[in-house]
């Protein structure tokens, strides 16, 4: 019984010691890349071009390129993923041909992201004409987090109790105002708090855009969407992997991931949060 | 006259509201049918771009020859071998370090840790989850590497072994989270049960809850191995990405994703080259397909159990 007791206990500290592990990974993780990027940090760093083939200035063009891409992705995503999320939960019915659907979005979700970039050269750089652009990146990102957003507002539709719908169709709604006034505004916060991780998960994505309009360098801003950009991810993969001068560029690298270690992070927070806030005010 | 004008009124609203109503879900139809129309659209691409090389190179040196070589200058050869070996034993090397670690875990997570530990634990994981995979890959280029090479003293500076352990890392909150859930829905009768027959926690553990879970920890594993071939950048970065036929973990290896990455931006629109990376691109997206298809199985098998 004794000699139970202590293999319990050791199996026990095991089991512990994983759970230290994941904590352990992460804080490695973020004291390397914090300590790094830290000196780095400065209004300057961050609102000015890069200087001397990247080893001096700042990042601001990567910093724009992520954000309008992230704003266009979700432009195009959003609607997609929840209208299409609201026909799943709210008016498809059981058979094969909603079936079909669902594996569709399941499969989608499985596919490596460079396949999508893949996608996205075949269909929107060449066969589209939309050449290396930020809209082609845009689009090929929105395809790749669709089923995200799909599968969060799907949870969240269905999280709102049968009852609130049956009562809204028996005081004479159509099924349109029963989903539109009494399902959706209860499902709004869940809809979107996936699409916020969804998003966070465009903004750091690199393989795809390495193919569809990603740049290394341009001197200027994008200006229209059919223009080349510059991107963090894209530009922390190059400096990292094919500077000239590594030790040099490693500050501008260190920072920029800092930078978008901060985007990301804040969205997942914002997200996890607002989840939280809401599970406990709907509780039906 | 009066009445009768009333009823018209409301009878034109109500037929408005009808159209209404049918317009919205023929519209909401043609959404719903996006996600079709993309797996549709990806496949057609990958074929209508890889298929060519296959008609015009050569096909049977692409699946058993062992030398990718696209760019020398006599004969180009396109033998896709090394990188499935690569994308094989970086994920591997990757199963071998992150289930253990990751089952474990969510076993300490559902059925050991104290509910404080595991709110703190829970957030630690999703961060771990949300950080771009080019994160990883640059800490497996500039830091891991460099503790391999102390450790290990490897014949390469990267090697496949370093793309192994950042891979696990990045395997870990999808194999804890899918796993954690399983392990949970197990009903709490059958633990109760076997406590009440005098059976100690870690037995009731060991030979109730996780024989009960195991075809939902399996369909975790499975998907965080899918996602492992899947991953680029971090392998792109860390493994060094030579097309060579080895088995040492300590050299240097190129996976099929990241082959399709680094080459991509350099060969010219429509020649055999490209075409070559694009039948890649086929073959991993059948590999990742059939593993989520046989994870998607196991976990059915699950969900009807309980």
């Amino acid at each position: 019984m004794k000699w139970k007791k202590i293999k319990e206990h050791i199996i026990y500290s095991l089991l512990r010691l994983t759970g230290l592990f994941i904590v352990c990974a992460l804080a490695v993780l973020l004291f390397y890349i914090i300590s790094g990027g830290m000196g780095k940090m400065s209004w300057d760093f961050l609102s000015s071009f890069p200087k001397d083939g990247m080893m001096s200035g700042g990042i601001f063009p990567m910093i724009i390129g992520t954000l309008s891409l992230m704003t266009l992705t979700m432009l195009i995503a959003l609607p997609i993923g929840t209208l299409s999320a609201i026909y799943l939960v709210e008016y498809a019915k059981p058979g094969r041909f909603t079936d079909a659907i669902r594996l569709a979005v399941h499969n989608l979700a499985g596919v490596p992201s460079i396949v999508y970039g893949l996608l996205g050269l075949g269909l929107f750089v060449v066969f589209l004409g939309l050449g290396l652009s930020l809209i082609s990146a845009a689009l090929t990102l929105a395809i790749m987090v669709l089923p995200i957003i799909i599968a969060s507002s799907q949870e969240a539709l269905r999280a709102v109790p049968q009852n609130i719908r049956e009562g809204a169709l028996a005081l004479g709604s159509t099924k349109w105002e029963t989903t539109r006034y009494h399902v959706l505004p209860y499902a709004l916060p869940g809809m979107m708090t996936g699409s916020i991780l969804a998003l966070s998960r465009a903004a750091g994505e690199t393989a795809p855009i390495i193919m569809t309009g990603a740049a290394f360098y341009i001197t200027h801003l994008p200006s229209s969407i059919f223009d080349e950009f510059m991107a963090l991810p894209y530009s922390i993969y190059t400096l990292a992997t094919q500077s000239s001068n590594v030790e040099a560029t490693r500050p501008t690298i260190f920072g920029a991931i800092l930078v978008l270690l901060l985007i990301v992070l804040c969205m997942n927070l914002v997200a996890i949060i607002a989840r939280n806030y809401y599970r406990k005010k709907y509780r039906w | 006259m009066k009445h009768t004008m009333f009823s018209l009124k409301k009878f034109d609203y109500k037929k408005i509201r009808n159209i209404k109503d049918k317009t919205v879900r023929k519209i909401l139809l043609g959404f719903g049918l996006t996600a079709v129309i993309f797996i549709i659209l990806i496949l057609a691409f990958l074929l209508m771009e890889g298929l060519p090389f296959f008609f015009n190179g050569d096909s049977i040196d692409f699946f058993t020859g062992d030398v990718w070589d696209p760019s020398s200058p006599n004969i180009p050869r396109y033998g896709i071998l090394p990188m499935v070996l690569g994308t094989f034993l970086v994920t591997l090397g990757a199963i071998v370090i992150a289930v253990p670690i990751g089952v474990g875990c969510s076993i300490y997570l559902a059925e050991i840790a104290h509910p404080k530990i595991r709110e703190t634990l829970k957030p630690v994981i999703e961060i771990l989850a949300g950080i771009p995979s080019v994160v990883y890959g640059f800490f497996a280029l500039v830091v891991l590497s460099a503790w391999i090479d102390d450790f290990f003293h490897s014949t390469t500076r990267l090697n496949a072994l370093t793309g192994s352990i950042m891979l696990a890392v990045m395997m870990l909150p999808i194999i804890i989270s899918l796993s954690e859930d399983a392990i949970r829905s197990v009903p709490r009768e059958m633990k109760e049960a076997s406590l009440a027959l005098g059976l100690t926690k870690w037995d009731t553990i060991r030979g109730v809850v996780i024989p009960a879970a195991l075809s939902g920890i399996t369909a975790a594993i499975i998907l965080g191995v899918a996602r492992a071939i899947g991953e680029t950048m971090t392998v792109l970065m860390a493994t060094g990405n030579a097309p060579v036929i080895s088995f040492d973990m300590l050299t240097s290896m190129r996976t099929m994703t990241a082959t399709i990455a680094v080459e991509m931006g350099e060969v010219p629109f429509g020649s055999i080259h490209y075409h070559a990376l694009f039948a890649v691109g086929i073959v991993l997206f059948v590999i990742t397909f059939v593993i989520n298809f046989i994870a998607d199985k196991v976990m059915k098998r699950f969900r009807e159990k309980y």
